[in-house]
């Protein structure tokens, strides 16, 4: 065989090779087209007990739909996943239906890279706005316009240990949760009488490497005092100095003396607060599931009481469901998602199981949902729901919470006072209020 | 970033042109042929990303948004220079770079010498010194992340053993450098080492001979033939390894998040952090030059103090 037709052969080859491609996800990715690889594209964050709760309830929307063929792509969490949606969307590729923070959603929807909820149809298939928990719905909405479905709310929240409350003297007479109780002092001594009752600490949490629990324990107890920390579209820092004082003494309060240890990282409050070292925990609710699995321990979780203001606040974040914008995909491709929405809603009691509060109203009054211990405690965390702040670089998983967290470590680690952290998160914030914004919100 | 360009270590002496002599017409045209496959790739995937990059520098931006965004000047050029994070940043990764070259080309050296003088399984030790290098970061940074775990991992464990508290590696500053720097040695020291093995089987056999019958103990031998033959390799190492280890970024993000308190983060990490994360693309294109630049103006001056010491060293052979 000469060169010339082994090259020739090779190039035939090749050929035929590119054409048999060319309906693979890869032709479509090197042409730019979208694949079509299946009828509903979704992609979400969701890995471990929350993902394996997601495929059930994509296995159910596939029974329910035998003809719609549905493909779940599951992406890393936060950044990776969210770069990702922007990054397709923006050129034109997106998933049909997508799962987004609502506290992501500001820029989200500034960008323009989200379809409005009342053009994707799911109004018509029941979907409106009176049968959702009203403060998820309310942040779902921006500048007027509704651009995501949300499926939860999911608040940070207090965990006991039971039998620590119970010695303590905490338990109410029903013994199914705590006696009521009102502001920073009552919650202190609540704290104290845990430690009393034989913990090692009266209560933990995940400090050290974790901001992003720190600025959910922050917001919790800041807001509600004040205002959010940014206002105007986050272009004017909007500090309250002496709540802000006052909520980083608080802190203090509990981790200066001994009640609550000073650095601990995540596994290390778990295994505080698996032991029974630790009488409360403050975290997300997400953590259930996995504080299920230690036997022996008996625990209950209830919302954060009023701390420094009147009124009890939970600091709370909620999954989305979001058609991203693509203006080449056809009705029937969005008649398919809607459908995949309302399913995924109507099966969220499947969701519960991880820990979340139902944000569709049928599923919050359903006995399937009001059965799940401790979830049907803190309903009400959902609707005294307070946020992120509106603003382009907030949200879960942001560089925002990253920075402002590291200087609320610091005082939880009792490396920084209230007075110099007030101006530390001044400068903290200040990076982010002159920083030329991405897009123009309004 | 620790991978770097596979280079055999550079002869020091250039192979000599003879002047006026210019290769046949053919030649040219077969080298220009031969090279086009490279030179595409090299126009495609460097050159233009980078004019790219600078483009984008001028302009706001955004990965959210189609398109290059307003004109913004030379904005944020100002203000990456005022920020003080990124100045932060770049001193961890110069940080970075003081600590690991060091090591990394000593041991390298070391370990290099140390293996060919070895008389049985020298192709064991080459292979076991080397096999860490081709694992992922993901992957190393994942068994380490569970060695170092506080309470659970096998080093606090191993620490607590011998009664002694284990260093906070992923909490506290100090342990995680020192975390970041004990996987760096031992995942990537290979590359260094593969180089230092191929320029000591350089070395001519029969200048050890000589020197043995002269009476040079073995160490005598790796001090005074082994080590300065190995000048140019060193010098070539010592530049590679510099300029991998201000590209650091995955082995931090991986293992620290940058953190604790954002007090380990890399340069690259900023980038990734403002162009991504915050999706200013614009911002990060415009960081990402003026670390570019630094980083040209590293290898420069290097090249130049090279240039300047062989320059010395022909002309006091001639003279």
């Amino acid at each position: 065989m000469t060169r010339r037709r082994l090259l020739a052969l090779g190039g035939g080859l090749a050929l035929t090779g590119g054409l048999s491609a060319c309906a693979s996800p890869l032709a479509s990715g090197l042409t730019g087209s979208q694949p079509n690889t299946a009828d509903v594209i979704y992609w979400n964050l969701f890995t471990g007990g929350d993902g394996a709760n997601m495929v059930l309830m994509e296995n159910a929307f596939r029974k329910q739909h035998p003809g719609v063929t549905l493909e779940a792509t599951v992406l890393g969490w936060g950044n990776p996943y969210y770069t990702k949606l922007a990054l397709a969307t923006a050129s034109g590729t997106p998933p049909d239906v997508g799962i987004s923070h609502l506290s992501r959603l500001p820029l989200l929807a500034a960008a323009k890279l989200l379809e409005p909820v009342e053009n994707t149809g799911v109004t018509d298939l029941g979907i409106t706005r009176d049968r959702f928990t009203p403060a998820a719905w309310q942040k779902a909405t921006v500048d007027g316009t509704v651009y995501a479905v949300p499926l939860d709310t999911h608040p940070f929240v207090l965990y006991y240990n039971v039998d620590l409350a119970k010695k303590a003297g905490l338990l109410n007479a029903a013994g199914d949760g705590l006696k009521p109780m009102k502001g920073a002092h009552e919650f202190v001594d609540a704290v104290k009488a845990m430690k009393d009752a034989g913990a090692k600490y009266g209560a933990a949490m995940s400090i050290t490497g974790d901001p992003a629990t720190a600025w959910r324990y922050f917001s919790m107890i800041y807001r509600g005092l004040a205002g959010p920390v940014v206002t105007d579209s986050g272009t004017r820092i909007d500090i309250d100095t002496d709540a802000m004082r006052e909520t980083f003494a608080f802190m203090q309060s509990l981790t200066g003396p001994g009640l609550m240890p000073k650095s601990l990282n995540g596994s290390g409050a778990n295994v505080l607060f698996s032991t029974g070292k630790a009488g409360f925990l403050f975290d997300g609710e997400w953590q259930i599931p996995s504080y299920r699995l230690v036997k022996g321990l008996h625990f209950n979780v209830v919302p954060f009481p009023a701390l420094l203001g009147p009124k009890p606040v939970a600091y709370a974040d909620s999954h989305a469901l979001v058609v991203p914008r693509n203006a080449n995909r056809s009705p029937e491709r969005t008649a398919n998602a809607a459908r995949f929405i309302k399913s995924l809603l109507d099966h969220s009691a499947t969701w519960a199981q991880g820990g979340h509060v139902p944000a569709w109203l049928p599923v919050q009054r359903s006995k399937a949902f009001l059965d799940q211990s401790p979830q049907r405690n803190y309903v009400q965390a959902a609707f005294n729901a307070q946020y992120d702040p509106v603003a382009w670089y907030t949200g879960a998983g942001s560089d925002f919470q990253n920075t402002v967290g590291g200087t609320i470590i610091e005082v939880l680690a009792g490396r920084l006072g209230p007075r110099s952290a007030v101006a530390a998160m001044r400068t903290d914030l200040k990076r982010y209020t002159t920083a030329r914004p991405p897009v123009t919100m309004k | 970033m620790t991978t770097v360009a596979s280079t055999r270590p550079a002869h020091p002496m250039a192979p000599v042109h003879t002047v006026g002599q210019r290769p046949r017409r053919s030649g040219r045209r077969a080298g220009v042929l031969f090279s086009t496959p490279f030179l595409i790739i090299y126009l495609l995937f460097l050159v233009g990303p980078l004019l790219m990059g600078i483009v984008l520098s001028f302009f706001n931006t955004t990965t959210v948004k189609d398109g290059l965004g307003g004109w913004v000047g030379v904005s944020n050029y100002a203000k990456v220079l005022g920020d003080s994070l990124f100045w932060d940043a770049m001193w961890h990764s110069v940080l970075f770079t003081l600590i690991t070259t060091p090591l990394l080309v000593g041991l390298a050296l070391l370990f290099a010498i140390l293996a060919s003088r070895i008389r049985r399984g020298r192709v064991f030790y080459r292979l076991a010194f080397f096999a860490p290098y081709v694992v992922p970061s993901s992957v190393v940074a994942l068994i380490f992340l569970w060695m170092y775990t506080p309470e659970v991992g096998l080093i606090p464990k191993l620490f607590s053993a011998v009664g002694l508290t284990a260093p906070d590696f992923i909490g506290s500053t100090s342990g995680g450098w020192t975390a970041v720097i004990l996987m760096t040695l031992w995942w990537t020291f290979g590359f260094n080492f593969v180089l230092y093995t191929a320029a000591i089987q350089d070395v001519p056999p029969d200048v050890y001979e000589a020197a043995a019958i002269d009476g040079a103990s073995p160490w005598q031998q790796i001090r005074l033939i082994t080590v300065p033959l190995l000048n140019p390799t060193t010098s070539l190492v010592l530049i590679l390894q510099i300029l991998a280890s201000l590209k650091v970024f995955d082995q931090i993000y991986l293992l620290l998040g940058g953190g604790p308190n954002q007090s380990t983060r890399p340069v690259i990490e900023y980038i990734y952090d403002t162009g991504f994360t915050s999706y200013r693309g614009g911002y990060g294109a415009a960081a990402t030059m003026v670390y570019f630049v630094i980083i040209v103006a590293v290898s420069a001056a290097w090249y130049g103090l090279r240039r300047l010491r062989a320059t010395g060293t022909a002309a006091r052979a001639a003279a």
